[in-house]
């Protein structure tokens, strides 16, 4: 699933390594805009819904934290 | 805070709208931004073309456009308005209220109520409230609510934020007394810490504007304003709406002893797709019963998105049928409101252009 991820992360910011152990949003690799787009590809293409509620800076922050959401909205 | 209202009802709604289209492309090369990122933006936003109004067009022209409209086709009787509510949040002056001035436009009688309300993106909710508070009064039958914002003017063309949502339009939305008992359920929620999510800082007394207040500065995402802008946090502005708005609607159809799926249509505030959808999620209501389709037809128009979703979405369909309406606005103030009422039939639902 991280692989995943990080090819989604990727594609969004090209200038950006995603398996860096940093603070995506401190570290300005994710804006707003593009946790927007994050959400819209992470439903897409893990057939999830991600809560309205759970669409905060803090879940977007690393690839653990964005994984744990994935599975939270219910991807296996 | 709950109110209940009875023996009120929706008799007409007009939305008037800019002629002039703008579309996204057209503005994308003023963004500090790749295209191919500003296009995926304008997917999942559901961002597209706007109406911009044209240079020295003002909020109330589109009223006594829309007024003169509804006059001359005997679907408004001059003498028939006893109250005259002009929601927006630009006025012609700070002084004086914009419904005085189109009351004197058009000579109405003396015997008339006119009061301007500085409301945004909940204005349809709130005028509608305050309709319905003088409407419980005998001597007023018929109320003109007039919603209109002629905001573009004040948002950076730099600014990626707000300028491709950024729509100018007025509605007019006529409100009257009926036989018919059916109760009004009405939720309106404020929180003024939250007042600078949305700002426009300079212009008013605390900050007259001035050729500094006019410097556009970049922000930490890269985009271009000035203090005589518009500025939106998106951020936080987003949050708290999924935090605030679906509680306030279950809460609103418990009191009223509705499920999700009684009502037919969710005519929300207008603000992006994404934000809509992850609301419609969130109150458990399919996509086709909130349409999400103003932003990306004709711009945010602050408290008109409503009424102008009522127009495009229902059109003549509201002249002949009725629909169990949940509206809801959410923005500016911060402010946050839900109003549940049947609507329809009613005489006119239209939009024009001016």
């Amino acid at each position: 699933m991280k692989e995943k991820i990080v090819e989604i992360l990727t594609d969004l910011r090209p200038e950006f390594d995603f398996n860096e152990d940093v603070n995506f949003i401190e570290e300005g690799m994710l804006d707003s805009f593009d946790v927007v787009s994050l959400v819209d590809e992470l439903e897409s293409q893990f057939n999830i819904k991600i809560n309205g509620t759970d669409v905060i800076a803090e879940n977007f922050s690393s690839l653990d934290k964005i994984e744990a959401l994935v599975k939270k909205s219910g991807a296996a | 805070m709950n109110l209940k209202f009875k023996n009120k009802q929706i008799t007409g709604i007009l939305t008037i709208l800019p002629k002039r289209v703008v579309t996204f492309e057209e503005e994308m090369g003023n963004y500090n931004f790749p295209e191919k990122k500003s296009l995926r933006l304008k997917k999942v936003m559901g961002y597209n073309t706007h109406r911009v109004a044209a240079e020295g067009q003002c909020s109330s022209d589109f009223c006594i456009h829309g007024l003169q409209y509804l006059f001359d086709n005997g679907l408004l009787q001059k003498d028939d308005i006893d109250a005259l509510l002009f929601v927006s949040q630009s006025p012609d002056y700070f002084m004086p209220p914009t419904s005085n001035l189109i009351q004197g436009h058009f000579n109405l009688k003396h015997d008339i109520i006119c009061m301007d309300i500085n409301q945004g993106c909940a204005g349809f909710e709130i005028g509608l409230m305050q309709a319905f508070m003088l409407l419980e009064q005998d001597a007023v039958n018929k109320v003109v609510l007039m919603n209109a914002d002629v905001l573009s003017p004040k948002v950076s063309i730099h600014d990626r934020n707000s300028k491709p949502l950024v729509g100018d339009a007025a509605s007019i939305t006529i409100v009257e007394k009926t036989e018919e008992e059916k109760d009004i359920f009405v939720s309106v929620k404020m929180d003024g810490t939250g007042a600078k999510a949305l700002i426009i800082p300079a212009g008013g007394f605390r900050m007259p504007c001035t050729e500094e207040t006019a410097i556009e500065h970049e922000d930490e995402a890269g985009n271009f304003r000035s203090l005589n802008n518009l500025v939106m946090q998106g951020d936080d502005v987003f949050n708290f709406v999924q935090r605030e708005v679906p509680p306030m609607i279950h809460e609103l159809l418990e009191n009223a002893g509705k499920k999700a799926e009684d009502i037919d249509w969710y005519m929300f505030h207008q603000p992006n797709k994404f934000m809509l959808n992850k609301l419609a999620d969130a109150i458990g209501v399919p996509y086709e019963k909130m349409p999400s389709n103003i932003v990306e037809n004709f711009g945010n128009a602050s408290g008109v998105t409503v009424p102008t979703c009522i127009s495009y979405n229902l059109g003549e369909k509201l002249e002949q049928a009725s629909y169990l309406t949940c509206l809801s606005g959410f923005g500016v103030g911060l402010t946050w409101a839900a109003i549940l009422m049947e609507i329809g039939p009613v005489r006119f639902n239209q939009i024009i252009e001016f």
